[in-house]
């Protein structure tokens, strides 16, 4: 009787290797992945989690090592071979076309090209099908643009179930979910381990990986630190593999509220939508009141109206109705105005928004007060002041990576968490000309894609200008780092705003309920009382 | 193949990619030349001699130089701002006609005033006009969301035959017997000669004024600091305050101002009156002028100069061993291409599928 | 006014308006086709005034006109090529790169006739495809061959666009170039495809000029064409019928201004310059961009290059 062989690993990664540059994103991780099994890939943000599965999936081309699927190696850098060996990725950032069907975007690539017909009734019964067998209903001839992002993440998911995927991948999936969308993923999860498919979850979310995974790899500064089975694995383990050091995260003390004039008061503040003549309200009758002193936060899923609150309070949208006032003026809807009434603003997006990429660091530094005495004079630019400026904020805020060439660092090249310091840096030191801190910080997302480091500093910082006498609104999608700094928390669902209530009167269940759109009180039922 | 971008850009690339872009050019060119039946290293020596070896190419080419240095900034600045204005040859006509109308006779503006006023306004009408003309495209791009190459493209055609009507018609030359070209600029608003016996004309220095204070302009202003904002991320630009659509504006009348000027300073130095045919495309010359010269308004000068000589040497080439002299408008292109791709280089490496 | 409604119900008038739209649509096709792939092909213009000369210069030195027509198609295919290096695999400035092909090919058919052809006063002239007058339909039938197939190609467009799943790959890339690779796609080969079998297209509508059209090469033949072909597509909505509309009714317009040219005053009852009508083209051009600016649905991600795996 020959002696019973376990099966292969229906995944291995086998010494996988990739640079970018100087940077070692992948140093030598090997992988194995059972059947029917749920292994989480653990790491904080920078860690090399997404660079791995991007070569597993075919996306980069490994420097070294391989990917073997059930035996076979899998030819590098090649997505098409990815998928036919029955590789399933849902993306971090969905891969979808947005001006096109979910059955379109489905089918896309499981046709030959050459064949001049597309067997669309046949796959959008196979479609209906697979949703109905894991609780995934989409409708099929819904354009994609038109859904709520859970949708979307499920339309990802039925992407690769479609093609028959044997091992999944979800990176980051539950970034863009209520807590009970989560739950309602990790059931969707089971059912497809028990129909025996293999899964890497990939995720920082301690709770979340202790909760789902079989085992647990732990992946820091791109290697492979630990793997574990998540029996007998607890939180402060995980912690420490993950960062190799304990880091101080910084929680808010309690501190009294300040009297006196908000920093930033809007009422009954409607904006409406631009597309399709005035449509339905982006921000519906929000009612928001931030103290000097205290950090209010806005939680919610993303799409639900936070993009559009931040560009108000940052002066790039008008209000159609209600009213906005800082520091008890009201202020009209540009930018600049903004800026000199010392609002320090931190976009959402660092690249994009944040700074011009092609400028140099000193220029980035004086990019929204290039115009004052302090830096021009009958416009022509006083470029050292500026640089001398530029020199202290790199100093005052720790940016590094200007070893090189100084404040004359083309800022493209600054790391993540080095630009959002550059950022902070320059919305922090602006509120000079109005006290040591400014009066108003509208942080949006502040902490998105950094290491544990630099949200640490920039957590401190958050605090710290608050204990300076500044009104912080912070919105955040990040319920971690919303219960780590905030006085009070409202939560945002489909434009409206929800009573503001205290931290500690939140339970993770509570707020999750309200992100869903249930069981709170809407701040706007008093707005019409009022009126 | 793949591109990787490099983290520091390569400074042999950066040496090396002029270089490697003329002789690209070269190569495209001697096989041209070879086909025309011409012999391949004496069509470039007489190429070269054409355009720069004997006093009069020098003058010649300055000369030619000189619009194309105006145009070429033109486009160097409007670039800069990702707008991308091709109508610059439209500008430059409207310009001419602009000042040929205020300081032209019978048919111009018929003022009796003193130069030192009249020229000044000839030369503001000619800017004047091309900066509106251009402002259209640009209010389209940035309140409507139109693409300005297609509409000013399109507008470029709709002048040259505004002009032509003009031409024919109010602004005609009674004496020119029946050729359409316009009335003439009064004698004291030509510009002067600058070297006897030549015609390089005084417009030279102006352009080459005009260089150095768009270089100024673009380095130290805070409107240049905008420009530069603007062009490179107009997003990150806006969020900062910087009033993006007004920028748009200012770029558009300057670029288009500094088309015009081409126009009036064309006409003034030269024939003196306005012709259909006044412009061999210097508009169009002037775009790949501007890349050849990475945007950078002191390099406009020399890429300016470097094509003028080989418009120059390939109007003597043609005439000395008769290849024809479109030979010059395909070395022009060549070298765009050739140099977009060579300094894509400097930074990007390439890497081939499937190596380490 | 009745002379203008005379004329406007003549067929004649109709059977000139079908010619002038036959190398519009063609060019508008194949730039719908670049541009839904997500490429912006400025290089029409040039490649229309190349496909004329090479597809002419073929029936000169003894091609049949089919064949002539399937060398400017080639040399169409050839440029594109060269397009779609410089934008898809070197990831160049769209605008640059076609606007520098553009030059080029016009600089090299000029170069290339003037060598072939030094001392001409008249063009040479070749013999141009006849009507068909096999066909009984009123209008259609003095039309050349290249219009009906101009006319045919509108719907094969559209089928191809939305009934195939090349056609479906196609469009995605021009939307969410990372969703085509998502489903393991090439974006660069079906890029390439896109550009090189639409820049095919706009080498055929050169040929039309001088193939059927006219029957000799001339410089400025295209005039500013091409360009009306990148309008058209904006005022068509990407969409392959909206195109035939649009070429359609600016033929119209263009054919009426060559009537009014040569009625003189009588139509109109007052003398205008004849620029003005030459004009006319143009600026309903510049009009159709502006009024489908805000409604049109551009493809989401055209003119943006699509580098993979860049961080």
């Amino acid at each position: 009787m020959p002696a019973d062989h376990p099966p292969p690993p229906v995944l291995r990664l086998k010494g996988i290797t990739k640079r970018f540059g100087p940077l070692l994103a992948n140093d030598g991780i090997s992988l194995e992945l059972d059947r029917g099994e749920v292994l989480a890939l653990l790491g904080e943000n920078g860690a090399g989690k997404s660079t791995l599965v991007a070569i597993l999936f075919g996306h980069y081309v490994a420097d070294a090592g391989s990917v073997e699927v059930d035996g076979r190696t899998l030819p590098p850098g090649q997505p098409r071979a990815a998928l036919d060996a029955g590789v399933g990725m849902v993306h971090q950032h969905f891969t979808l076309a947005d001006n096109l069907s979910v059955l379109d975007n489905v089918m896309l690539g499981t046709e030959s090209l050459w064949w001049p017909f597309s067997r669309r009734d046949a796959g959008r019964r196979r479609l209906l099908e697979l949703g109905m067998r894991f609780g995934l209903a989409v409708d099929p001839l819904a354009r994609v643009a038109s859904l709520s992002v859970g949708e979307r993440q499920r339309v990802e998911i039925l992407k690769a179930l479609y093609r028959g995927a044997r091992v999944l991948i979800l990176d980051e999936p539950t970034a863009v979910l209520t807590p009970q969308e989560s739950d309602t993923l990790f059931a969707t999860l089971r059912q497809m381990v028990a129909a025996g498919l293999a899964i890497i979850f990939i995720s920082h979310k301690l709770d979340e990986v202790l909760r789902v995974s079989h085992r647990i790899a732990v992946l820091r500064g791109g290697r492979l630190v630990a793997v574990l089975p998540t029996a007998g694995a607890d939180k402060p383990l995980l912690a420490e593999a993950m960062v190799g050091r304990s880091v101080e995260m910084p929680r808010r003390a309690a501190a009294p509220a300040r009297q006196g004039a908000p920093a930033c008061e809007l009422r009954a503040a409607t904006v409406l939508s631009r597309e399709h003549g005035r449509g339905r309200p982006l921000l519906d009758a929000v009612d928001l009141q931030v103290q000097a002193g205290e950090i209010v936060a806005v939680a919610g899923v993303s799409g639900n109206g936070q993009a559009v609150l931040a560009d108000l309070l940052c002066g790039q949208v008008a209000l159609d109705g209600g009213s906005l006032r800082v520091a008890d003026r009201p202020l009209p809807a540009r930018p600049r105005a903004f800026v000199h009434a010392g609002v320090a603003r931190i976009p959402e997006d660092r690249h994009a928004v944040g700074v011009v990429g092609d400028l140099a660091l000193w220029e980035n530094a004086v990019l929204e007060r290039y115009h004052r005495p302090a830096y021009a004079r009958f416009g022509v630019m006083k470029r050292r002041q500026a640089m001398a400026a530029a020199q202290a904020l790199v100093e005052r805020f720790d940016v590094r990576g200007t070893e090189a060439a100084g404040v004359h660092t083309v800022t493209r090249r600054l790391s993540g968490g080095n630009m959002q310091k550059l950022i902070l840096g320059r919305a922090l030191m602006a509120g000079r000309e109005f006290g040591a801190t400014p009066p108003l910080i509208v942080a949006n997302q502040p902490t998105w894609g950094l290491d544990v480091g630099a949200v640490a500093y920039v957590h401190q910082q958050l605090l710290d200008a608050a204990a300076g006498g500044s009104g912080v609104l912070l919105i955040s999608e990040d319920l971690e780092e919303v219960f780590a700094l905030a006085d009070r928390i409202a939560v945002m669902h489909r434009g409206r705003l929800g009573e503001p209530r205290p931290a500690r009167a939140w339970t993770l269940a509570s707020i999750g309920l309200a992100m869903a759109g249930g069981g709170q009180r809407q701040a706007a039922a008093t707005a019409v009382a009022r009126s | 193949m793949r591109l990787e971008r490099r983290d520091t850009p390569s400074r042999r690339a950066a040496l090396l990619a002029p270089v490697a872009a003329i002789a690209g050019t070269l190569v495209v060119a001697s096989l041209l030349v070879a086909w025309a039946g011409a012999p391949v290293a004496q069509a470039y020596w007489l190429l070269l001699e054409g355009g720069f070896g004997s006093r009069f190419a020098i003058t010649e080419t300055l000369t030619r130089a000189t619009p194309l240095i105006l145009t070429g900034l033109a486009a160097a600045v409007a670039f800069r701002a990702r707008l991308y204005n091709i109508g610059a040859e439209g500008q430059l006509y409207l310009g001419a006609l602009a000042a040929v109308a205020v300081g032209g006779l019978h048919g111009g503006s018929g003022w009796a005033a003193p130069v030192w006023l009249l020229f000044p306004a000839m030369l503001a009408a000619a800017a004047l006009a091309g900066a509106l003309l251009l402002l259209g495209p640009a209010l389209m791009k940035s309140r409507l969301g139109v693409d300005e190459v297609v509409t000013t493209l399109l507008l470029n055609f709709i002048v040259l035959l505004f002009v032509g009507a003009m031409l024919d018609g109010p602004m005609k030359d009674p004496a020119a017997m029946g050729w359409p070209q316009s009335v003439a600029l009064q004698e004291p608003l030509q510009l002067d000669r600058l070297v006897e016996r030549s015609r390089v004309h005084s417009g030279l220095p102006a352009a080459l004024l005009a260089a150095l204070l768009l270089w100024a302009l673009l380095k130290f202003t805070t409107h240049g600091f905008e420009i530069r904002a603007v062009g490179a991320n107009a997003r990150a630009a806006a969020f900062a305050g910087m009033p993006v659509g007004w920028v748009t504006v200012k770029v558009a009348l300057l670029s288009g101002a500094l088309a015009g000027l081409a126009g009036a300073i064309e006409v003034a130095g030269r024939a003196g009156y306005v012709t259909l045919d006044m412009s061999p495309g210097y508009g169009y010359s002037g775009i790949v002028i501007a890349m050849l010269a990475a945007l950078h308004p002191l390099g406009v000068v020399a890429a300016a100069v470097f094509v003028a000589g080989i418009l120059v040497g390939a109007d003597s080439l043609s005439r000395a061993v008769g290849v024809p002299t479109y030979i010059a408008d395909v070395i022009v292109a060549t070298a765009l291409i050739a140099v977009l791709v060579a300094t894509l280089f400097t930074q990007y490496r390439v890497r081939w599928a499937g190596s380490r | 006014m009745t002379e203008l409604l005379d004329l406007l119900l003549a067929a004649p008038f109709w059977i000139s308006v079908l010619r002038v739209a036959t190398p519009l649509i063609l060019g508008t096709l194949g730039v719908l086709l670049c541009e839904r792939a997500g490429v912006l092909n400025l290089g029409i213009e040039g490649i229309m005034v190349a496909g004329a000369f090479a597809g002419w210069l073929a029936v000169y030195a003894g091609a049949s006109l089919w064949g002539g027509v399937a060398v400017a198609a080639a040399t169409g295919g050839l440029i594109g090529a060269l397009h779609a290096l410089l934008t898809v695999s070197l990831a160049l400035s769209q605008h640059v790169a076609g606007l520098g092909l553009t030059m080029l090919a016009t600089s090299l058919a000029s170069y290339a006739y003037r060598v072939s052809f030094p001392k001409v006063d008249t063009p040479p002239t070749v013999e141009p495809f006849a009507p068909m007058a096999w066909l009984p339909i009123p209008v259609l039938g003095a039309q050349t061959p290249l219009t009906l197939l101009a006319l045919l190609l509108v719907p094969l467009t559209g089928w191809l666009l939305y009934r195939t799943p090349l056609g479906l790959a196609l469009r995605t890339v021009g939307e969410n170039p990372a969703a085509a690779e998502g489903q393991g796609l090439s974006v660069a080969g079906l890029r390439y495809g896109a550009v090189i079998a639409g820049s095919a297209l706009m080498g055929v509508a050169g040929s039309f000029l001088t193939l059927a059209a006219f029957n000799a090469f001339f410089f400025n033949m295209v005039n500013g064409r091409g360009w009306v072909c990148v309008a058209l597509v904006v005022f068509a909505s990407w969409r392959p019928g909206q195109a035939l509309a649009g070429a359609l009714l600016f033929a119209f317009f263009d054919a009426l201004q060559l009537r009014l040219q040569q009625a003189g005053s009588g139509l109109l009852g007052v003398e205008l310059p004849y620029q003005l009508y030459l004009m006319l083209p143009y600026v309903m051009a510049i009009v159709a961009l502006v009024v489908m600016a805000r409604r049109a649905s551009t493809p989401q991600a055209l003119m943006k290059p699509y580098r993979k795996g860049e961080r």
